[in-house]
């Protein structure tokens, strides 16, 4: 299975996204450079409203993840629950 | 196919016809196994130069700045004219030995390994 | 959640393709003559996805969110004064490359992409074209802003449009993307959505965005990082065209995978500049370009090609021959030995620097670049600058001086030639050569600056002239080694350095 990734800018808001992606996806790499957080999955990752929300606290719309996204790799599936990332092989 | 264009039969104009040179040919010049030199130079030469001229008139001003050149002994030196090995008459125009537009030189002294001997 | 509100895939159903109208004096194919020329077959325009499904409403108030970012960060960056907190007046000149080499690229993929979406008889598409178009103006426009700082403080920033269309060494981005714009319009997606975003872009956007934000430049990390956002909803695009002509119909298969070649061999040529600005210009280093190369081409596009496999997709065909742990060296070595006619300064590595390419390429750099360096040095030392004399041999599909070295042996120059209708073309490979063998009545008509500056159609007679007043370089201030520089004098002075 090939690795599927998001980088964040780093900031306060993506710290709780981060978290939230840590808690979802047992097993996650976390990689810190410089302005920015490499997060990196065998195959697939999520990223869920609700435990983003539970984090930051208040109510987040799953499309304000652009607005801290810097990159990403693998197939997008994104509704108002949650964004995927996969690979299919 | 020569092009995948929505125009039938389309054709490009050439932008490097030798007319375009106003009498000039174009002859690049390499230096092989010294890149001190990035790259093989361009000259824009007339075609009735000699190779004479062109070795110690037009080649001095790209290569003299290397320090193995003046040591170059010019009888064991070797030629490659558009790949293809290439004895050069010394008094004869360059057109008229086969150097023609867009030709390319290489030069090859094995003896001289570059500075450090590093092919540089 | 209430229950009137819509939910995402509805809201993106009726406000895209439900837009879309039948035509009832017109043919259709009348109103998309570009669609059919390329020989790609498109049944079904309702499977187009958009896997974010995002609507020109949420577009634009995300889009203004990620501006007024932005634009803080920008007017703190400039009274702050951050200009002087950057790690040292060479980094400056990787920023004057970006602005002359990439802004204007940015530009012509808004121009592309507002062509190329009117092409499209599929209103999916045309949405997602439209939306990256008008990004693509915001990245140009965020790029001058934040480097017009810049300009009021060193040399080079003035006329960066004016010297894209002109510069011997800018002509290499600028055919790339003139390529690109004159294909059909599905070549032009796969070209720049899937080949050079998807494949490529990440490693000018990422780790060299990263490395601005570690020599202290947080303008242009913050609009690097800015596009980047953007670039990411640019990605999926690009994966999602794929996918889209390939589930189309099966001849549309060998047509792709000649154009993911192609584009796959044009983009790394083109991106040697990065590698240059991230193992030369950047004194802050935060990898190598080779592992830059490793993490971003080697390792995502390596699971990319993998699940495209599945539709008979295979690697780009000349990815063996990119020459990673060659090019930066040869093109910055290229760069110094031309300084006299760059638009921005150069310089000889620090030791130290030079300590780092050798842990970085400990295979290749004390063998082949070191002693460059070393020569340079002493000829620097006997107050003999090493400035090249002649003019380079140009690569008739790349535009890039003929300057790589063969696969199997660094020590000697790659050479590829052709014959067509009786002229000879020079290539500096495989690859290019055979790009050109596709299309030769396209290539036949490249602009090549050192042609063109023989033919006399760039001013003259002389070297200087051209730099001077047909490129606009302020000579003795724009150009030459950083050593002695208006720019380096300025940066004591303000530092206090004798």
């Amino acid at each position: 299975m090939s690795k599927v990734y998001l980088a964040l800018q780093d900031n306060d808001i993506s710290r709780y996204i981060v978290e939230a992606i840590e808690e979802d996806n047992p097993g996650v790499t976390i990689i810190h450079n410089p302005a920015m957080i490499r997060i990196e999955n065998e195959g697939t990752l999520v990223v869920n409203r609700e435990t983003v929300e539970e984090k930051l606290g208040r109510d987040w719309d799953v499309q304000e993840l652009h607005l801290n996204l810097i990159t990403l790799g693998g197939n997008v599936d994104e509704d108002d629950e949650r964004l995927s990332l996969s690979w299919n092989a | 196919m020569p092009v995948r264009a929505i125009t039938p039969d389309y054709v490009g104009e050439v932008k490097d016809l030798q007319a375009n040179f106003h009498g000039n040919q174009l002859v690049y010049v390499g230096w092989d196994h010294h890149l001190m030199f990035c790259a093989a130079f361009a000259f824009p030469l007339p075609p009735t130069t000699t190779f004479r001229q062109l070795r110690d008139e037009v080649m001095v001003e790209g290569f003299s700045a290397h320090p193995e050149w003046k040591e170059i002994d010019w009888d064991s030196t070797q030629w490659l004219l558009n790949g293809e090995p290439f004895i050069p008459q010394l008094d004869v125009a360059l057109i008229d030995q086969g150097i023609d537009h867009k030709s390319l030189l290489r030069f090859q002294t094995p003896e001289l390994k570059g500075f450090m001997g590093a092919a540089v | 959640m209430a229950a009137n509100k819509l939910n995402l895939k509805d809201k993106y159903r009726l406000l895209t393709r439900d837009l879309d109208w039948e035509f009832s004096y017109q043919e259709r194919k009348k109103a998309f003559p570009f669609e059919e020329f390329e020989g790609i077959k498109i049944t079904d325009w309702s499977k187009w996805e958009d896997p974010f499904r995002l609507t020109m409403d949420a577009y634009w108030k995300y889009q203004a969110e990620k501006e007024k970012k932005l634009y803080a960060i920008f007017d703190a960056f400039a009274q702050n004064n951050s200009q002087l907190n950057v790690t040292d007046p060479r980094y400056i000149n990787a920023i004057k490359l970006f602005l002359t080499a990439v802004s204007p690229l940015e530009y012509q993929a808004f121009q592309g992409f507002a062509h190329t979406g009117r092409q499209f008889g599929g209103v999916g598409a045309r949405v997602a074209c439209q939306m990256q178009s008008i990004d693509e103006l915001r990245h140009v426009q965020t790029q001058i802003h934040a480097m017009s700082h810049y300009n009021k403080f060193f040399d080079g920033f003035q006329d960066w449009s004016h010297m894209h269309d002109r510069v011997w060494y800018l002509s290499v981005p600028k055919s790339f993307f003139d390529d690109a714009r004159s294909a059909g319009p599905f070549e032009y997606l796969v070209a720049i959505s899937f080949s050079f975003e998807y494949v490529l872009t990440n490693l000018l956007f990422v780790p060299f965005m990263s490395g601005a934000a570690y020599n202290g430049d947080m303008a242009t990390v913050t609009f690097g990082f800015s596009a980047q956002s953007d670039e990411a909803r640019h990605m999926t695009l690009g994966l999602e065209v794929i996918k889209f002509l390939l589930e189309q119909h099966e001849d549309n298969v060998p047509l792709v995978q000649k154009w993911i070649d192609k584009w796959f061999w044009r983009g790394a040529q083109l991106l040697s500049i990065v590698g240059m600005m991230m193992d030369y210009m950047l004194p802050n280093k935060v990898m190598s370009w080779k592992e830059a190369w490793g993490v971003y081409f080697e390792e995502a596009g390596g699971a990319l090609f993998k699940d495209l496999a599945r539709y008979g997709i295979r690697m780009p065909k000349y990815v063996e021959q990119v020459q990673t742990e060659h090019m930066s060296h040869q093109l910055w070595w290229t760069m110094y030995t031309h300084g006299h006619a760059t638009g921005f300064h150069t310089w000889i590595p620090t030791d130290e620097e030079m300590d780092w390419l050798s842990e970085k390429y400990p295979e290749t750099f004390d063998k082949y670049y070191r002693p460059r360096w070393e020569l340079a040095k002493q000829m620097e030392a006997e107050g003999n600058r090493f400035y090249t004399k002649a003019l380079p041999q140009l690569c008739t599909t790349c535009q890039i001086p003929m300057l790589f070295t063969e696969v199997d042996d660094p020590t000697q120059l790659s050479f590829r030639d052709t014959v067509y209708h009786g002229e000879r073309y020079h290539f500096c490979s495989d690859g290019c050569r055979d790009i050109f063998h596709e299309e030769p009545e396209k290539y036949v008509q490249s602009w090549l600056p050192v042609h063109q500056i023989f033919q006399g159609n760039c001013g003259g007679p002389g070297v200087e002239q051209v730099l001077s007043e047909y490129y606009g370089m302020n000579l003795g201030a724009d150009n030459l080694d950083i050593k002695g520089s208006p720019d380096e004098q300025r940066w004591n002075r303000w530092k206090g350095v004798a």
